[in-house]
């Protein structure tokens, strides 16, 4: 698993039962309301979900991670494959899968030393700051959920004022489909 | 337990093969009720909230349980917590999204019934089973159908529900098809008509739809002409759908309402009176409408039963009848559905009412 440098110990993926999951599905109107809907008549409760296009023009590609137990987790991709518009449904091994997730960060940022001490935090992340205003900073950061996670927990006491997470995209390593 | 699974799949002869190779007990779930004949000395009925008394007791003594296109709901086995302790579960269904949704099973098997049973019988066949007709568990079966035969007592008066029930099941041919509405007038034709001809029980289940009976019952005339249709209803579902009336008699096809008429939300009132110590709200229906005049309206045949015998003389009319009938009965309003598992308890909590 790609681990950071991160100094949390609450790291996401690390959490006991957390998966990823990723579903072909039909790219038409009222898919995703059939998806959303299972989870709500089911009462799955998911951490994030992803949707976007893919290579192929007439099917989306879904991510989903949650936190469960195997059994749940077992029935959600029973009931996801049981939809017709859902062409497949896979359980990612975290081990075996590329993962990445987008944030984009606006802290407050008033007095110059704050600025500079962001600035220091977000090379050392990688993250590319895009928008410096006279009161806040707006910085955009990929990486793992626990990088996200690490990034927030550093810059939290100079006041995060809005947070955007996409929630988790991925893909099988090497020839996996 | 055969579930609705096995109507859905048409399994009825391999199911009655198997129970019969293995001279096992059968209960159904109240969906599954019709898979299997209820005259049959194996036959157990159905289990659940309102099931047979002996079934629901029986199927908690079992070692293992075959469960056939059944899916666990909580009004067939009670508690989850509680059910299936101690005894290992095979379930078969063809839904593999069944299979440990409500329940966790000990050997799963996914395919259609019909075939999965088919194999089975064949397994089975090969194998020498000894087919005593005195195993313990038919004993046992019998056993307990005495006991609550003689524990569970029919509400004090001349003409009940389950006497109406009774005399229908004795007039009614084997294979005439009923559909039933929703509450009271379902259970206690869960309770009471014995549906031996398989696959010709039809009632709302899942949902439990108030109105589905009658226009049930007139869908099956229009596919099965040659046999009686019978809906079993209650006055407060068949208000919901009684304008099909119309159809009944414009397209002739002539079905009979069997109207157990308490002038009640039946199954709403028993409730306010078991839970709520009779704080009745909204489910008092005071004698309206007269239902003989509505279906005369419609101009259907309509008959008032107020005693066994004319319940008795107005089936038999209705029966020749060429034009729809409703027969209205009069049940006391008073009169509950017993057994009764309580919501949230187990099937061993169920409760005789007497």
């Amino acid at each position: 698993m790609p681990k950071t440098a991160s100094p949390m110990n609450s790291v996401v993926e690390k959490v006991n039962g957390w998966h990823i999951l990723s579903a072909m599905l039909e790219n038409k109107p009222g898919v995703l309301f059939r998806v959303t809907n299972l989870f709500r008549a089911r009462n799955f409760n998911i951490e994030s979900i992803t949707v976007g296009l893919t290579e192929q023009p007439d099917l989306s590609r879904m991510t989903i991670t949650l936190i469960s137990d195997e059994r749940t987790l077992d029935q959600l991709v029973k009931q996801l494959r049981k939809l017709i518009d859902v062409v497949e449904v896979k359980v990612l091994d975290a081990e075996k899968t590329v993962y990445r997730e987008l944030a984009l960060i606006k802290m407050k940022a008033e007095d110059p030393t704050t600025r500079m001490e962001i600035t220091n935090f977000a090379s050392i992340f990688r993250a590319n700051i895009l928008d410096i205003g006279k009161e806040t900073i707006t910085v955009e950061l990929t990486g793992t959920p626990d990088k996200i996670d690490a990034f927030k927990n550093l810059v939290d006491h100079f006041g995060i004022a809005q947070l955007a997470r996409t929630g988790v995209s991925a893909l099988q390593r090497g020839r996996g489909q | 337990m055969a579930g609705g699974g096995v109507i859905l799949s048409g399994a009825f002869s391999e199911l009655q093969a198997l129970a019969e190779i293995l001279m096992a007990p059968v209960v159904t779930t109240f969906k599954g009720k019709g898979s299997f004949p209820e005259n049959h000395p194996l036959a157990m009925g159905p289990i659940g909230m309102h099931g047979h008394a002996e079934a629901n007791k029986m199927i908690l003594e079992a070692d293992c349980i075959l469960a056939v296109g059944a899916r666990f709901s909580d009004r067939s086995v009670g508690r989850y917590d509680e059910f299936g302790r101690g005894m290992n579960i095979i379930h078969m269904d063809v839904d593999p999204a069944e299979i440990g949704k409500n329940k966790s099973v000990d050997v799963a098997v996914v395919g259609d019934v019909k075939s999965s049973l088919r194999t089975l019988v064949k397994m089975l066949s090969k194998v020498s089973v000894r087919r005593d007709q005195n195993t313990p568990w038919l004993k046992r079966r019998e056993e307990l159908i005495d006991h609550y035969a003689e524990t569970i007592k029919d509400y004090p008066r001349d003409l009940t529900a389950r006497k109406a029930l009774k005399k229908l099941r004795e007039i009614l041919p084997a294979d005439s098809i009923v559909t039933t509405e929703v509450g009271q007038c379902q259970m206690w034709a869960s309770l009471h008509f014995d549906v031996i001809t398989p696959g010709t029980f039809f009632s709302s289940t899942g949902l439990g739809t108030m109105g589905f009976g009658f226009p049930a019952s007139i869908g099956a005339k229009a596919a099965r002409s040659e046999v009686h249709v019978v809906d079993i209803a209650g006055d407060a579902s068949f208000n919901m759908t009684e304008n099909s009336l119309a159809v009944s008699v414009l397209d002739q096809l002539p079905v009979i309402v069997f109207l157990m008429n308490n002038y009640m939300l039946g199954m709403v009132a028993q409730w306010q009176r078991t839970f709520y110590n009779r704080r009745y709200m909204g489910v008092h229906q005071h004698s309206c409408p007269d239902y003989a005049k509505i279906a005369q309206a419609y101009g259907a045949q309509g008959i008032k039963a107020q005693s066994l015998s004319e319940l008795e003389l107005a089936v038999r009319a209705a029966l020749k009848s060429e034009i729809a009938t409703v027969i209205d009965i009069t049940i006391d309003p008073e009169e509950d559905v017993y057994p009764f598992v309580v919501p949230g308890t187990g099937l061993k909590d169920m409760i005789t009412g007497s």
